[in-house]
């Protein structure tokens, strides 16, 4: 288990080298000029100089090995400095964002707090809801629970977070003037009446982004139930006389999750490429506005490193996907 | 005394106590949204309006346009001109008089080297500087004394305000930023989100394309002000959503720039909030026409240049004919409602350089088809496309990617119809069409099309650079690697020279003459340009928030330390 660990790990470096130059040549192909936000009233000759201050001048080879340079070597340092304080960086130049002249990864690192609570709270929560949904649609199949279960999860798959997100606003907000329609990233949770803040501007978003996951992830707890619930040792449990409880919670449902499991892994990464659309409607600003402004101002230091991470944690949760697949399921073995 | 007259007394005395007890911070917490979030705080490395915004409530210039587009002082003890001899008789120099005893938020003093700091920062060659345009021309700037700065100009200026005036250039200290000059401006992160200045606020936390934490700027010159102790700086998001905030729930106080249809904005209005504000300023949405041939035909290099006019719209009656077919008014009413008005000019405001031409304001599809029968255009075979020596009347229209604008296009197309006009329609997303990036056919100076539809604007109050944009010399070509304004390839020696007069007039009045004059020329004598719609600016402010100016010629925050909440 081990090896197949380290080697998976191994392989991936190569992996994530070609998504990182596959990015950075689509990024550089695309059309689009980082000066294109600047008014027109700026006369070219101008904007020619803010576009060599840029780094555009050189070459598109020597940008990339910057990149990579910046990334792999000297913002590792910088953290490590930061962990230990230490000066291995000694204030050489970081992967800087064009849009704000500052380094990517201090944004990066702060609009993690409010992307980790938003959009994570509601994967949590969505799984939370998805599993009993699942389980208990699939023991009672074809029962007005299930019906009504498959009915909302169906429409939770198809509508859209533009459209649930307005909605809640126009109702919680507008009308009947309940919660706030605007996240405050700068509060801090001190004491209770700010905890009670958090909670207020955390509902709406969370629960549209749940929403989307509780459908998902119930539709699989329930296809998977299903496949458990007929087969033979179900069975031969009943027929041992174990109550229901113990033949659905315990032995059901183990082998059920193996699956399950995975799916919910590979959402992970989901969640730090943020919720793109959820976050610009309620104003959260975490890492999936900070993609989207980004690619509109044609940052392309910031896209690069923000997608780039994105790969990352993708190829590495499809990794923890597989292994707990192995560790979960004692028929599956790698080695 | 009746008790009404008693009432009455108390409460004006309440009002006089009130006013007179007014102290910086009484006002408490603001709230403002802005759905395009800034990313920076230096308006020196951004040309975007919305970190010019924000930067205003803390860097400030020695003089700001006001409403009207006047000049008033702010820094200065008074704005420089040829009468009070603050501008040199040879419009060589302008020399500044600083307010005595200002102090930088840090409560340092401020002084002439922090003015002459700020154009060497910005005029460094490596810096990148956004706002360059602005000291165009400048020579040199010597300090005088602590109090006074003259800007010196190779060429006479006849407008010597470009440097220090207005939101774009304002005074930056220069014990923050000596070490940030040139090739490392960008690396000063610290004083790039958080500058030190003059202006009411300071920032408490800078956190890009989010949100910035602001209070009060203990050490600013009037004791009074600002009223409110804190601010908070909200951004994005998007207009809807700014709006309703304001206008709907309530929970701010101040939304920027919302580019709404005009229903939207009513609808949101009568929740009762708030109110939307609006203010014209010199933005034109207009139909540029192409003089050069656009056929992709002809090989890459001559395609769109001087080298071949265009066959159908280098005849001016045609050119006419396009704009007499278009009805303004209501493109104004579906398009911007309360944020527009109709208008045949380039150059629409301020009042002394806006010139009286309005013929276009009436849609006149008959004499449209007359023009083009003159032309010789006829439909010869019945198609309902007129044509001319076996070539159809055809035209390639294009804009950038935006809803109104395609609304826009189909009615256009639809009148343009009606008098036999063929109109294909394209749109280009924005960031190609304004990216100016000489290998992309499609960007907006390129103009592979036969008309375009776009808006532009200029800075400030005087309209001599915009007009002088469109000379000759500054038509995009291979040549020029596709840069210049004039994209019509318009060239009349007789606007060239009228331009080189107008850069040696000071006169105000006389100004205005030619300055209309060349408008005209652009629009009415040659209808090379066909003004649409001019284009105001829509806000919106809470029910409780006083002393809010829409300025279209400076920042809207321009008066920010006067902002006030309305007691109830």
């Amino acid at each position: 288990m081990l090896t197949y660990t380290i080697r998976r790990l191994v392989l991936a470096i190569p992996t994530l080298l070609f998504i990182s130059l596959v990015i950075f040549l689509l990024l550089e192909l695309a059309p689009g000029d980082p000066m294109a936000e600047v008014p027109l009233t700026v006369p070219p000759e101008v904007k020619e100089k803010m576009r060599l201050a840029l780094g555009l001048g050189e070459p598109t080879h020597i940008r990339f090995f910057k990149w990579m340079w910046q990334f792999f070597v000297i913002e590792p340092m910088v953290f490590a400095d930061w962990l230990f304080g230490t000066d291995l960086a000694g204030g050489q130049q970081r992967v800087l964002s064009w849009q704000f002249r500052s380094p990517v990864m201090d944004v990066v690192v702060q609009r993690m707090p409010q992307t980790l609570w938003v959009v994570a709270m509601s994967y949590v929560v969505g799984v939370l809801i998805a599993l009993p949904i699942g389980i208990y649609s699939a023991y009672r199949q074809y029962s007005l629970f299930d019906q009504a279960g498959t009915f909302i999860t169906m429409v939770g798959y198809s509508v859209p977070p533009f459209f649930s997100g307005v909605l809640v606003i126009v109702i919680f907000s507008v009308q009947l003037g309940w919660l706030p329609s605007i996240y405050d990233t700068t509060l801090v949770v001190v004491d209770w009446a700010t905890f009670k803040q958090q909670l207020m501007q955390m509902v709406m978003p969370v629960m549209v982004l749940a929403l989307q996951t509780t459908a998902q992830i119930s539709r699989f707890m329930r296809a998977s139930m299903l496949d458990n619930l007929n087969q033979d040792y179900v069975r031969t449990a009943r027929a041992k006389g174990l109550s229901e409880m113990t033949v659905v919670m315990v032995h059901v449902l183990r082998n059920s999750m193996i699956p399950v499991i995975t799916v919910i892994a590979l959402g992970v990464p989901q969640i730090f490429g943020g919720a793109i659309i959820t976050e610009q409607i309620f104003k959260v600003n975490g890492l999936g506005q900070l993609l989207i402004t980004a690619i509109q101002a044609n940052d392309l230091p910031m896209v690069h490193t923000v997608t780039f991470m994105l790969a990352v944690l993708i190829v590495l949760f499809n990794i923890v996907a597989d292994v707990l697949y192995g560790v979960l399921d004692p028929r599956i073995r790698y080695d | 005394m009746t008790l009404k007259s008693l009432l009455l007394g108390a409460t004006a005395t309440t009002c006089l106590a009130s006013a007179g007890w007014a102290e910086r911070g009484a006002d408490g917490h603001v709230n403002l949204i802005y759905w395009q979030a800034p990313s920076i705080m230096n308006p020196y490395l951004t040309g975007g309006t919305k970190e010019r915004e924000a930067a205003s409530l803390v860097l400030e210039p020695l003089g700001r346009y006001n409403v009207a587009g006047e000049m008033v002082p702010f820094l200065a003890e008074e704005i420089p001109t040829v009468e009070n001899g603050g501008v040199s008789d040879d419009l060589k120099s302008i020399t500044w008089k600083i307010k005595p005893d200002l102090t930088w938020s840090d409560g340092s003093p401020f002084s002439a080297n922090d003015v002459k700091f700020t154009a060497e920062y910005c005029m460094h060659p490596e810096g990148g500087c956004a706002q360059l345009a602005k000291f165009e021309g400048v020579e040199s700037v010597e300090v005088v004394d602590d109090l006074t700065v003259t800007v010196h100009f190779a060429e006479p200026q006849p407008n010597p305000y470009g440097p220090f005036m207005g939101g774009q250039a304002p005074i930056i200290q220069a014990a923050q930023f000596a070490d940030c000059l040139g090739a490392k401006a960008p690396e000063c992160t610290d004083a790039n989100f958080s500058p030190i200045g003059t202006g009411p606020f300071k920032v408490d936390e800078f956190r890009p394309n989010d949100v910035i934490s602001l209070s009060a700027n203990p050490n600013y010159r009037d004791p009074a002000k600002p009223r409110f102790a804190t601010m908070t700086f909200k951004g994005g998001g998007d207009a809807t959503a700014a709006g309703r905030a304001v206008l709907e729930t309530g929970e701010f106080d101040y939304a920027w720039n919302l580019q709404l249809a005009p229903d939207v904005i009513a609808n949101m209005e009568a929740a009762g909030k708030g109110v939307a504000l609006s203010a014209f300023g010199t933005l034109v949405e207009r139909i540029e026409i192409n003089l050069t041939d656009p056929s992709p035909d002809l090989p890459e290099g001559e395609r769109a240049t001087a080298k071949h006019p265009h066959p159908i719209l280098s005849d001016m009656r045609v050119r006419e004919a396009l704009s007499k077919a278009i009805d303004r008014e209501l493109l104004v009413e579906i398009g911007y409602g309360k944020a527009g008005r109709a208008t045949c000019n380039l150059v629409p405001a301020p009042a002394a350089y806006a010139s009286d031409n309005t013929d276009c304001l009436e849609q006149d599809v008959e004499g449209a088809k007359a023009l083009l029968e003159e032309a010789g255009w006829t439909d010869s075979n019945g198609d309902g496309i007129r044509d001319k020596d076996g070539k159809k009347l055809s035209l390639l229209f294009q804009t950038s990617t935006n809803a109104v604008r395609q609304d826009f296009q189909a009615l256009i197309k639809q009148w343009w119809g009606e008098i036999g006009v063929e109109t294909e329609l394209r749109n280009i997303s924005a960031s190609v069409f304004f990216g100016g990036d000489p290998g992309s056919p499609d960007t907006f100076q390129k103009f592979y099309a036969d008309v375009e539809m776009y808006a532009n604007n200029f800075d400030g109050t005087d309209p001599q650079s915009y007009l002088a944009s469109r000379t000759c010399n500054k038509a995009p070509r291979p040549e020029s690697q596709w840069q210049g304004e004039n994209i019509n390839r318009y060239c009349d020696p007789a606007y060239d020279e009228l331009i080189k007069e107008l850069g040696r007039t000071a006169d105000l009045g006389k100004r205005g003459e030619i300055a209309k004059k060349l408008n005209d020329m652009l629009t009415k004598d040659s209808y090379v340009i066909l003004g649409l719609v001019d284009r105001g600016r829509v806000s919106a402010r809470s029910n409780t928030l006083g002393g809010v100016e829409l300025n279209t010629w400076d920042t809207e925050l321009w008066n920010a330390a006067d902002w006030y909440r309305i007691k109830e």
